[in-house]
Formats: structure tokens, sequence, C-alpha cells
């Protein structure tokens, strides 16, 4: 689609609708995944491992199954062999086989007739452990001492000679950085550290499954992606994919962690084992910190060459992640984020993905970039303070346009963040006085964007309305966006369409609402889907007319003739031609399945301004701007609400979020007591700009919102302590105590 | 095993359970009663996600036994809005898009009537520190500050 | 012809190249002429990538087009949250 294609002007996309789902959601209606319940259902509970690394010696559930009410006990035993590739890996971190893995890694399930029954029958479940040395710190797992969780396990990427625990090898750039480096005026080198986070959705995972021994399930459950979990739960059953119907629940967020599964093939195991019997299992909030998919914890090398004016030279970057005890950290995407900001002739990209006594991360917004962003960007704030150099302008210097190459390879399209800078350098946050201990920091983010697997499908109701069936799940008013462009498409108002999110059985296979995806591409395909629709009517109109179908146009609701040579017909409207619809060759609809292409990706900056106390090290944010690039704002509430949400979640893993491990391999913190996200009262207002750049790519000029708002945070904050302290932090979280402990060894040099 | 009888008043309506000990009045109100507006976040005091007023007071229900609610009234987001009307900050949440998940959004709301009821008038900062107790993680409370601001301040007009 | 661009950690598997000439019209195509010139990629390919052409990039689809003198870069697959 050319440039030019993307309109300027809409009647409905760009307002402040109401969403659809909003009034269940406003009075408790709305059925999330541990509001289901079925006839004859079971409860489930599932035994989980003490032990960060621990051989299974044996397992004895005979006192569990003693207990009146106690209907089935699964262990890896019940689970298909000889899974390969990423379904071992998912089945295992499902229920251990021969080791124990992790602190809480699942050993065995049990279903019984109450919850309170099956918790205390997981607890008679005795299993004998023989325990083993364990490594939890990603640098001391890359250590050739350290303990080896599993041998064999790296792949073809890992060159001979590297440490047992790397799993994946990662290098690529261009250019000679070594020359770049000594063109530079200024070259600077530095380690950064990030502890891993939790998504820290509210909503724990929890689902009702339902499988008999004829090899056919059903499974409600809290997903970012239904399809995913029917693939997973029949890949690591053995059942065939289709038998399995899965239905979404409304979802407590996601952020990613609720791509993928943990305990639900669990919940089939049992029903299957418990004679068909519906098992329901919710997870606590210990189990969905101890056991879920955290993200990633780091360790970052990053060098950069700058000529006196700020000019990039070159850079270099050599990151060390690991995502638990599978491969799978996010250390290329978060090397891809790094630089992609910045014209570099010379980059050069090193990873490492190590395994460690810890949970299989998942997703976690942005996979890896915030991490990437938090290297990148504090060297740069750093390297542009010593040259005497404003960030914004340094930024401009170096900002990547259509047509430059990316620090990842390919060249960029129609991309936005020059006018995102310039926009953050004229808001007013930007030029507010700051106090003594206060400081200011600037940081940019990128996100790709995705597209992915989708399939929608949409049908003419009899009085003219639209129902639209999509396959991601809403998590952020996302059926208000796709609400918006459909009834826009067919020129009706937004009430007259009905967003349906709906079951495997549905539609064709779809990916999850993930990489920022929903509104691009559930978008861009409903909006096809709606003009397969509108084909359709005016066909129908034409047929009535006596005219060819191709003389007529779907203008504003209505079918009419297309111009004064196609006969002078009154416009046909949509609820004419519905009403009409079983006289006139039947049902109307339209759907459209694929993998949109023209993703646009984003880039946002974000500054923040912050106050330390200088006794007590605590940070406070006083200030926070978000300007980002989202293409199109199709209901601009939730454009800022992702800005805002992805703002937050940054300023935690900034300053406090952070799993802590004690020496003995265990989970120091499961709980939101002591893994402590922001609060209220820790929070000023979040400033949004949303800048509107629009995606060529998309019929409306859709980017995508949902991730690159959390890309800037960790560095921003950084900055802004920085620039209140005069010290910089490079480990994060920077809670009170580092705090204190940088400013108190500033005051002793 | 041994249950115990309980009776008592929900948003309005005698109801009788039979109770383990054990279970929270959480547990009984969304496995025995059906009120599944209330939702369960983390069991252990720390989320506000299972907010209910008793006896008019706001609790976390997670932290209350079942057999606690005994001859007491519990109000749930369920009875906020008992007729065809909403509470005017159940309007203002949607009118703000105050929720992107929505699974906080009872117990804010059911929070947020109780701070409302005490001051009718708070500042953005007693907002914030009143609800400091429920946590969202979608929104950045952004939203959610403003529409408890709105209501309240609609509030005061109309009464 | 068509320039492919390698991430260059696969020059061990393609004599130290980075950059190399194949012919093809699709992304599969090219796929395949890759593995056909450098039998060494083949773990890569199947693991899976994404392919970025002229800027785009595309992820799953063999067919998609890629017209004569496209810039074509390999990349390892993306994932989203
Ligand atoms: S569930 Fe009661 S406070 Fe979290
Ligand atoms: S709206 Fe999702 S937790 Fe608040």
């Amino acid at each position: 689609m050319a440039k030019d294609d993307v309109k300027q002007a809409y009647k409905l996309v760009g307002t402040r609708v109401l969403r659809p789902d909003g009034l269940d959601k406003v009075t408790g209606r709305a059925r999330y995944g541990a509001d289901f319940a079925m006839p004859g259902m079971l409860y489930g509970a599932v035994a989980r491992s003490p032990h960060a690394h621990a051989r299974i010696v044996s397992i004895d559930a005979s006192k569990a199954l003693a207990l009146d009410g106690v209907k089935a006990v699964v262990t890896r035993a019940d689970l298909p062999e000889g899974l390969t590739g990423e379904d071992w890996n998912l089945q295992e971190n499902a229920m251990a086989g021969e080791v124990a893995l992790y602190d809480g890694h699942a050993v065995a399930a049990v279903a019984a007739t109450s919850a309170l029954l099956a918790k205390d029958a997981a607890r008679l479940i005795e299993v004998d452990y023989e325990v083993l040395p364990h490594v939890t710190d990603v640098d001391e797992a890359m250590k050739p001492d350290a303990p080896v969780i599993r041998p064999g396990a790296a792949d073809h990427t890992v060159p001979d000679g590297m440490p047992p625990n790397v799993v994946k090898y990662f290098e690529f750039g261009r250019g000679d950085v070594e020359a770049g480096f000594a063109q530079a005026d200024l070259v600077r080198e530095r380690t950064y550290r990030t502890e891993a986070t939790h998504q820290g959705y509210i909503e724990p995972q929890a689902c009702v499954g339902q499988l008999g021994s004829d090899g056919k399930g059903e499974m409600w459950v809290t997903t970012q992606g239904q399809w995913y979990v029917r693939k997973m739960c029949a890949d690591l059953l053995g059942l065939g994919v289709a038998q399995l119907r899965v239905t979404p629940s409304e979802i407590g967020g996601g952020f990613g962690g609720k791509t993928t599964v943990f305990m639900e093939p669990l919940s089939l195991a049992l029903s299957r084992k418990a004679g068909g019997r519906p098992v329901k299992l919710v997870m606590d909030r210990a189990e969905v910190l101890r056991a879920t998919g955290p993200t990633a914890s780091a360790s970052m090398d990053v060098k950069i060459g700058m000529k006196a004016d700020g000019t990039m030279t070159a850079a270099r970057a050599e990151f060390r992640m690991q995502g638990g005890a599978f491969p799978g950290s996010p250390v290329n995407e978060a090397l891809e984020c790094a630089f992609a900001p910045y014209k570099l002739a010379a980059v050069e990209h090193i990873g490492y993905d190590v395994l460690a006594n810890r949970p299989k991360a998942a997703a976690y917004r942005a996979p890896g970039a915030p991490m990437g962003a938090f290297a990148a960007e504090s060297l740069i704030d750093e390297m542009a303070r010593e040259l005497g150099l404003d960030p914004i302008e340094l930024r401009l210097l170096n900002v990547v346009e259509e047509g430059d190459r990316s620090s990842y390879g390919p060249k960029f399209k129609r991309i936005g963040l020059r006018e995102v800078l310039e926009a953050t350098k004229v808001h007013p946050n930007f030029s507010v006085p700051l106090g003594p201990n206060q400081g200011r920091g600037v940081a940019t983010g990128f996100w790709f964007n995705y597209n992915g697997d989708t399939s929608v499908s949409m049908a003419i109701a009899e009085d003219g309305t639209a129902q639209v069936a999509v396959g991601t799940p809403d998590i952020g008013g996302g059926r208000a966006s796709i609400g918006l462009m459909v009834a826009e498409t067919l020129g009706v108002p937004y009430e007259a369409v009905r967003i349906n999110v709906v079951e495997t059985g549905a539609l064709g296979i779809n990916e999850p609402t993930h990489g920022s995806r929903a509104t691009f591409a559930t978008g861009k395909a409903a909006v096809l889907a709606t003009e397969q629709a509108t084909r359709e009517m005016c066909r129908r109109a034409a047929a009535d007319w006596g005219i060819d179908p191709d003389a007529v146009e779907w203008v504003e609701g209505a079918a009419q003739p297309a111009g004064p040579n196609a006969g002078k017909f009154p416009p046909m409207s949509i609820a004419e031609i519905a009403g009409n619809m079983s006289n006139t060759g039947g049902p109307i609809a339209g759907h459209w399945e694929g993998v949109p292409r023209g993703v646009g990706a984003s880039f946002g900056t974000h500054v923040a301004d912050v106050e330390v106390d200088p006794e007590t090290g605590r940070v406070t944010v006083l200030r926070y701007l978000v300007v980002q690039d989202a293409g199109r704002a199709i209901q601009p509430d939730y454009v800022e609400g992702q800005y805002q949400g992805g703002a937050v979640q940054g300023i935690g893993w900034a300053l406090n979020e952070g799993y802590v491990y004690g020496a003995d391999g265990r989970l120091q913190n499961a709980g939101f007591l002591d893994y402590r996200i922001p609060v209220a009262s820790d929070l000023p207002m979040i400033d949004t700009v949303i800048v509107e750049v629009p995606n060529p790519g998309h019929p409306f000029g859709v980017r995508g919102v949902g991730e690159t708002g959390i890309t800037p945070p960790l560095p921003a904050i950084a900055n802004a302590v920085a620039a209140a302290t005069g010290v910089r932090l490079a480990d994060l979280p920077m809670n009170p105590p580092r705090v204190l402990a940088a400013i108190r060894s500033r005051m002793d040099d | 095993m041994t249950t115990i009888r309980v009776t008592t008043e929900v948003n309005g309506d005698r109801v009788e359970f039979l109770a383990d000990p054990r279970e929270t009045l959480l547990d009984v109100l969304r496995d025995k009663l059906g009120l599944t507006g209330s939702k369960e976040g983390c069991g252990t005091g720390d989320c506000g996600a299972c907010s209910v007023l008793l006896d008019g007071r706001l609790v976390s229900s997670c932290l209350v036994l079942g057999v606690e609610a005994e001859g007491r009234k519990v109000e749930t987001i369920e009875g906020m809005a008992p007729g065809e009307e909403l509470h005017p900050l159940q309007r203002k949440f949607l009118e703000h898009a105050a929720l992107q998940c929505g699974f906080c959004t009872p117990g804010f709301l059911v929070a947020s009537k109780a701070l409302l009821e005490r001051n009718p008038d708070p500042t953005e900062e007693e907002v914030r520190y009143w609800l400091a107790g429920n946590l969202c993680r979608c929104t950045g409370y952004d939203k959610i500050v403003r529409a408890v601001l709105d209501a309240a301040a609609e509030m005061r007009g109309a009464g | 012809m068509i320039e492919v661009n390698l991430w260059s950690g696969l020059r061990h598997v393609t004599g130290g190249a980075t950059v190399v000439e194949v012919e093809g019209a699709t992304v599969g195509a090219v796929l395949d002429a890759l593995v056909a010139a450098h039998p060494g990629l083949a773990p890569f390919i199947e693991a899976g990538v994404s392919v970025a052409v002229d800027g785009e990039i595309i992820t799953g689809d063999r067919f998609a087009e890629v017209p004569d003198g496209a810039e074509v870069f390999l990349m390892q697959r993306l994932k989203g949250g």
C-alpha cells in the first residue's frame, strides 16, 4: 500500500469510545480464569521441589491417595516420552523428570473433591531428593567449574570450547569496530547488570481442563493465546491438536507471561486419570513467582566510541543472559534493540544464552529490549555528560530515519524517531527547573512490533449489525480498537459491531496477543475481512439493480452506484441488504487468514525527573514523560494506557523489582510483599504524547503500541539518578540500600 | 471434615452457607455463593483484588475467614450497582479508561467507594495513599486516580 | 541474483563468508539456495529464521516474494511479549 493510501480523516478511528466489555468489568461479571466452574469438577494442586537442583530418587503418593476424596495423582510417568526440542522443554518444565531444576519445579500433581483437600494431599506426597550443587547467577553459571545443569544442551550455534551452560551463541554486526573506536574522541566501556523481574500480572494462572479416554478434551483458561495453549497441551500429552478445544477467559494481564503453558497440561493429565472429570488448577502468588516464567537476568558489557560533537563512530555489546534451566533467554532481541535508535557504520554484537537453576523464562513485554536499552542508553548518557552535550541533541545527531541501516542489519522503513525526539524537546516537562538532589534522565527505546498467524471471521446479522470473531484475547482494550476499525470500514456506528474473542474451534490458528500485534494484525485482518463482506454486499446490490458489480461501491454503510455512468439508483443500506440476505443468496460474511504484511517498528523517548533522598537512598519519581510513535492511535485512551503501564512496569524494574535468591538457591521473595511492584503512592501522573507517523503497511497506519513503552524506563531512571547524585548505578534494581551505598562511596572518594 | 453453618448478609440479601473453618471469606464468596467479582491476586493481603466491605469497613476478604462473616454485613462489587444505574465510580472508571485487563477493577472500585464515603473531597495524594493497598499492573494508576477524583467531584456536585 | 547478508556468527559454516549470492524469487527459494550453497546453514535455518527483504522482516512465509536485486538479511526468529 502506498503511503498516500493511509487516510487522514476518520469518523470513528481516533475517538475515545467506551470499551464494549467495560460494563462487565466494572460490575464484577466478567469471567476470568479462576471464575469457571463445571459440573463434577475436581480441584488440583501441585507438589513442587523445595530445592534448586536435585535428583528425584522416588515419589510416594500412597498417603495422598489414601485420603478420602483424592481422585488422581500424576507424575512425569503419566506424560508421554520421546518429545524433542521446545516440546520437551515445555514438558520438562511442566513436570520434572529425573531432576528438579529449580526451586518450585513441579514434581507431582493431585486432583481431589475440594481445593483444601487437594492442597492437603499435595503436602502428603513424599519425594526423596538427592540434592545437587546449583547455580542461579548468570556470570557464575558461565564459569568453567559451575554446576552443569544439562550436559549436551548446547545447540548448533555454540562453538567448541564454550562453558557447558552456554546453550546458544549469537554474533552479528558489520563494519570495522576497532577502526571506529580509533576514530573516536571518547571511548568508554562499562558492565551493567539487571535482575530477573516478573510480569506481575495480578491474575494468577488458572484453568479448568477436561480430557476423556477418547482423547477429546476441553479447556477454559486465562491465556494470551488459546491456539498456543491447545498446541502445547496436545503435544505434551500426545493428543491430536484439533481434538482439544480451548476457550479463553477474560485475561487479568499477561505481558508475555501467558503466551505459554505451565500447569495447564497437568489439569488435562489429572482429568484423564480421574475418569474425565474436569479439573480446576489455580496457582497461588508464590507459585506464580516461583514457577511461571519471569524474564531473564543479564550481565552486559557495552563499549561506544564518540566524536567530540557526539557522533557515534562504533559500538560493541556483549550480553550474557540466563533464562532459567532451559534455552530461550531473549539475549538476541536485547542485542538487536540496544543500538537500534542510532546510525552506526560499525557495530558488533555477541550474546550468550546461559542455563541456571531458575524457572524457565517467558516473554516479558518487548523481551530483552529493556535490558539492552539499559546498558546502551546508560553509557550514551554518561558519555554525553562527559562531552557536555544535550541528550536530545545527541540523539538527533545520530538518529535513524527511513532508509538508514539499522544496527541489526536491514534498512528501516518509515519510522518516527526524529518526530518523537522533536516532540520531547518542546514538551513543558523538559524545561521544568530542578531543585537540589533532583535529576532528569532521558532515554530512547525501540521495539520491532510483529504480525504472526492471524485468522479473523466477520458476519453481517439480519438487521445490518456485525459480529467479528477474533483470536487475540483482549488485554487492554483490543475489542474497542478492532470494533472502531471495523465500524469505520463498514460505515456503521461503533455500537453496531460486536467483537467476540472466540475459542479454538471457531477459527484457523492465531498467534497470541503478543508482539504488540493485536491492533496491527488482528485489526488489519478484520478490516480485510470486512472489505470482503462489503464487496459481497455491493454484488448483491448490483444484482438487484442489474448492473455490473464493479460499478458499485461501498460508501458510508451503503452500496451505491460508483459513478454517473453506473446508473441512477438510491443507495442501498446495509440494513436493507442484510434484511434481504436470505432471499438474495444467503449469509453474508467475510474472513481473512494469513500473516499480515507491513509491520511498522516503533520508537519512544522517556524523560524521568527524580529526587534522591541522600539520607536513605530512596528514589522518588517526580515527573515522568512518555513520547512514543503509535503510527495511528485508534482509541487514544488505550494507547496512553499502554504507554503509562509500560513506563510503570519499567520504573518498578529500575527501582525495586528483582528476584532474590538465597545461597540455598531458593527464591526469597515469592510474594507481593517482598516482590514489590509499584503502588499508586509511589508514582506521579504519567504524562504522554502520542506521536503519529502512520505505518504505510496498515490500512489505518497502526504500528502497535504495547511493548516499546517498557524499553526506555530502566535507563531513563538510571540517568536521572546519575544526574541527581553524581553517581551512576550499573546494577538494577536501584533500591534504597544500593543507592545509599553508591552515594556514600562517592563521598568517600 | 467439620463445617460450620454461617448466616450473614451479602449485598443486602440474607445468605447461609457451610464453611470449612479454614476457608476464607473470599473462598466462600467465590466458590460457595457464586460471587466471583472479588478476585484473588495474592491470598496474602498484598494486592487488594479481593477488597470487600465488612460492616462498612474495607477489608481484604482473603484475610477474613468465612466463619467470621456470621451475623455481619458484606458488600461486594456485585452490590455496587444494584439497579440499572451504575455507581458514579463505575461510570468514571469506564469514561476514563481506568481499566485495561480489568482484574484489579472490582477491588479498586470497592476501595474507592470506601474512601469517598469517608472523605468526599480527597486530594490526589490522599487517593494515591488510600489506594496503595490495591495493585494494578496494567495502567500505571494514572487513569484510575483521575477517575476517582472525577467521581468524587461529581458526587459532591450531586450531593 | 540476490545478495543475502548473514549474521557474522554464521561465518564458521560458510567458509568465512557473511554475504552469499544466490538465485531465488521467494523467501523459501532463497533459503533453499543458501543451504545448497552452504549445507552447514541447514540447522540454523531449520531452527527458525526471519528474513528481512528490503527492510521488511518476514517471518513464517516461504512464498513471500523476493524481487531481483532486493536487499536480504537473515535474522534470528523474533519473539514478542
Ligand atoms: S487476594 Fe486478598 S489482598 Fe490479594
Ligand atoms: S487493569 Fe489489569 S491489573 Fe489493573
